[in-house]
């Protein structure tokens, strides 16, 4: 078997949550109220194998980002070990660690809010590959036009500035960005979500093309499950914090086994025209500041039961390459 | 069954540095009791300024340049700013995006919901928080009378938004206007909304248009689908024979662009380049430039004609597979 290129074992992200005026104000009149913690990723494995598109799902806070900051490697994590391509990182020395971090590279979903509104498309995607001795300054040009043909922008492109580009032609230029340091390895976060349908697909095919070209692999993170199911190879669904359920998106999206990805799976609208009745969990993702105890699943569970309520359901294999957390697999 | 709002040939403009700009140009559909549109169509479209349209919402550079909408069959247009306000509160809603543009921050919701109710009817404070109570638990929020006592900022997104719901229920209208409502929430609570929304309309009658740029939503909430493109309706009919059947090329386009699993990793259909700017519109059909169906008859603009079904379609070279039409 081939070295994963990431893999997370145990890791754990926890966030101080400051106290609020209110809170300080009770602190003065004698309360007792202490920064609250949350536990962004809590106790998280997941191993990417070179090539592969692993999508990430959950609902908005349940740390996707915070997961995918952690494997881009622009957050370190509280707890557990992070490897790229076997070896942990926190071990490794700092020419190392640059080259772990580089062969990594993040795209986000807003990309005015990612790229220097003062910069040049030239720079903007010009200047890391410099920086990092990848490219002499005089091949910067070729290499940028080169960059933006690729991503299917002309190369007249690089002589403006973020603003004067629509949403769709902005993604591509994050794009283009992040290839400029050779990656191996993108971690798109809700790189399509703020594109219209039809620009959308425009993007979703670059990722597919590139995938090829360059032999990619990505961590695909989105709150749109049409979006994962569709790129994805492998799909991990995540609930505060944790990763619930893991396998490929063919079986998983054929017979879900833990019961929130069951829900999830059956809220996503399709577009085939049927009224149908919504089957609705019938309550809100709880605060990942006070997650519940046991299955954190069990108070939006239509099959909790006793155990569920204490125990922490650990990931077993369901299936071939299939891993879910939920006590019914033991039933 | 009879149009609770039918709306023809509306127009807006917008007096801008570019000149004018025709940001709903020549729209009509009707909306009957109990019955859901859904007005699909890409950013910039004029969804939005569609729906404030109707409501008589249009503020300046803004200006309503022809067309009628009519409520109930009553004409709304040049109708003065304090009747359509009290239309507005008790006959017809809106509901938007962001539900903190209904809900004051600093009051708490139960103020907020019983002032409402008490600017449109003469009724004790005490009915009226009990008609807040029951609209908050029809919208599925859990413990209502506790609820009632606390501030905006203390509700999630989703919770938020069921609120204004709630509060444009509050009269049990005749037409709601919902502008991506569910846009900015988890799929999850979405579905609630949607399932509470759905059971709502068809239990009080309520026409509803729900303005929307996901078609997905649409296949399952809405009974009719119109679509917009830069301005003008380009394709109208019942759900299920546009999502199936598509006449414009613009609507297959979006159609086939949708991702899901069906077509796991072979490439989607694309719309090549992008929405046109409404300051520089290409002459003729609006679509041409991005058509694959485009001929010289194109260069002149095509007016929305009829089809079996109910169906109407803005195109010279609509998909054959249907009879009707040109
Ligand atoms: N820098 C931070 N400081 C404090 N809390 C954070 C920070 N980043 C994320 N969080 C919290 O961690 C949780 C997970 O957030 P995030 O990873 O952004 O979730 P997602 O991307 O799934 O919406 C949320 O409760 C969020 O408020
Ligand atoms: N205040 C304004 N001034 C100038 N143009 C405007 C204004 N508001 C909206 N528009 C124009 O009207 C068009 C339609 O906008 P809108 O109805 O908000 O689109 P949608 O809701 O479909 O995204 C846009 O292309 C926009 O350029
Ligand atoms: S462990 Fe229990 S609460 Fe959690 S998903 Fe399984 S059945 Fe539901
Ligand atoms: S009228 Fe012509 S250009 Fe416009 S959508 Fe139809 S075929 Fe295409
Ligand atoms: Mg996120
Ligand atoms: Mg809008």
């Amino acid at each position: 078997m081939s070295t994963p290129i990431l893999s997370l074992a145990n890791v754990s992200k926890r966030f101080v949550k400051p106290l609020d005026a209110s809170e300080r104000i009770a602190n003065l009149l004698g309360a007792h109220r202490e920064p609250q913690i949350v536990r962004a990723v809590d106790r998280v494995d997941l191993t990417i194998m070179p090539g592969e598109v692993v999508g990430l799902v959950g609902e908005s806070g349940c740390g996707k980002s915070t997961l995918g900051r952690i494997v881009a490697g622009i957050q370190d994590p509280s707890e557990g070990v992070v490897a790229f391509k076997g070896q942990d990182i926190a071990r490794m020395n700092k020419a190392e660690r640059r080259q772990a971090n580089l062969a990594v590279q993040m795209v986000f979903q807003d990309p005015m809010g990612s790229l220097n509104p003062r910069m040049k498309v030239l720079d903007i995607v010009g200047e890391a590959p410099v920086v990092h001795g990848i490219i002499p300054t005089q091949q910067k040009e070729r290499y940028v036009s080169d960059l933006l043909g690729r991503v299917g922008l002309d190369a007249s492109a690089m002589r403006r500035y973020p603003h004067q580009f629509s949403g769709g032609q902005r993604a591509r230029i994050g794009i283009a960005r992040a290839l400029a340091v050779n990656p191996t390895m993108l971690v798109c976060d809700e790189a399509t979500a703020a594109l219209d349908v039809s620009i959308q697909a425009q993007i979703i095919n670059l990722f597919v093309e590139l995938r090829e070209e360059f032999g990619l692999t990505y961590l695909f993170v989105s709150h749109d499950l049409g979006v994962v199911a569709h790129v994805a190879d492998r799909v991990a669904v995540m609930y505060l914090g944790r990763i619930v359920e893991l396998g490929s998106t063919e079986a998983m999206f054929a017979s879900p086994n833990h019961p929130y990805t069951q829900a999830l799976l059956s809220e996503v609208p399709q577009l085939e025209p049927k009224k149908r009745k919504f089957s609705a969990l019938n309550s809100e993702i709880p605060s990942p500041l006070r997650p519940p105890p046991g299955c954190s699943f069990h108070t939006r569970c239509p099959h909790a039961f006793a155990r569920c309520e204490t125990d922490r359901p650990a990931m077993q294999e369901v299936g071939p390459g299939r891993l879910s957390a939920c006590h019914l697999n033991d039933r | 069954m009879s149009a609770v709002l039918e709306v023809s040939d509306l127009a807006v403009t917008f007096g801008t540095r570019d000149g004018l700009l025709k940001a709903v140009d020549g729209v009509s559909f009707s909306v009957s009791r109990g019955e859901v549109l859904g007005l699909v169509g890409e950013s910039g479209s004029g969804k939005s300024i569609t729906g404030l349209a109707i409501m008589g919402l249009i503020d300046a550079p803004g200006r309503i340049a022809r067309g009628s909408v009519k409520f109930e069959g009553q004409e709304l247009i040049g109708k003065n700013e304090n009747t359509l306000r009290s239309l507005r509160g008790r006959r017809m809603a809106m509901i938007f995006q962001d539900p903190m543009s209904t809900l004051n921050p600093v009051l708490r919701i139960d103020t907020q919901m019983i002032e409402t109710i008490r600017a449109h009817e003469k009724v004790s404070e005490k009915a009226a928080r009990a008609r807040a109570r029951d609209a908050l638990a029809k919208v599925g929020i859990p413990s209502p009378d506790e609820r009632l006592l606390a501030y905006p900022h203390q509700f999630s997104g989703g919770m938020r938004q069921r609120v204004a719901i709630a509060i444009a229920l509050l009269h049990g209208p005749s037409l709601i206007i919902a502008d991506e409502p569910t846009t900015a929430l988890d799929v999850t609570i979405q579905a609630q909304i949607l399932s509470e929304v759905q059971t709502l309309a068809a239990e009080t009658g309520t026409a509803l248009v729900w303005i929307t740029h996901d078609l997905s939503v649409v296949a399952s909430l809405a009974d009719r689908v119109a679509v917009m493109y830069a301005g003008r309706l380009v394709e109208e009919g019942q759900v299920a024979d546009v999502l199936t059947q598509p006449l414009h090329p613009y609507t297959k386009g979006l159609i086939e662009s949708v991702p899901s699993r069906n077509r796991r990793g072979s490439p989607l259909a694309q719309i090549p380049g992008m929405t046109p700017s409404l300051a520089c519109l290409p002459e003729g059909c609006a679509f041409r430039p991005r058509c694959s169906r485009a001929t010289e008859i194109c260069l002149e603009a095509p007016g929305l004609t009829q089809h079996v079904g109910g169906r109407r379609v803005r195109c010279f070279h609509p998909s054959s597979n249907l009879g009707g039409g040109a």
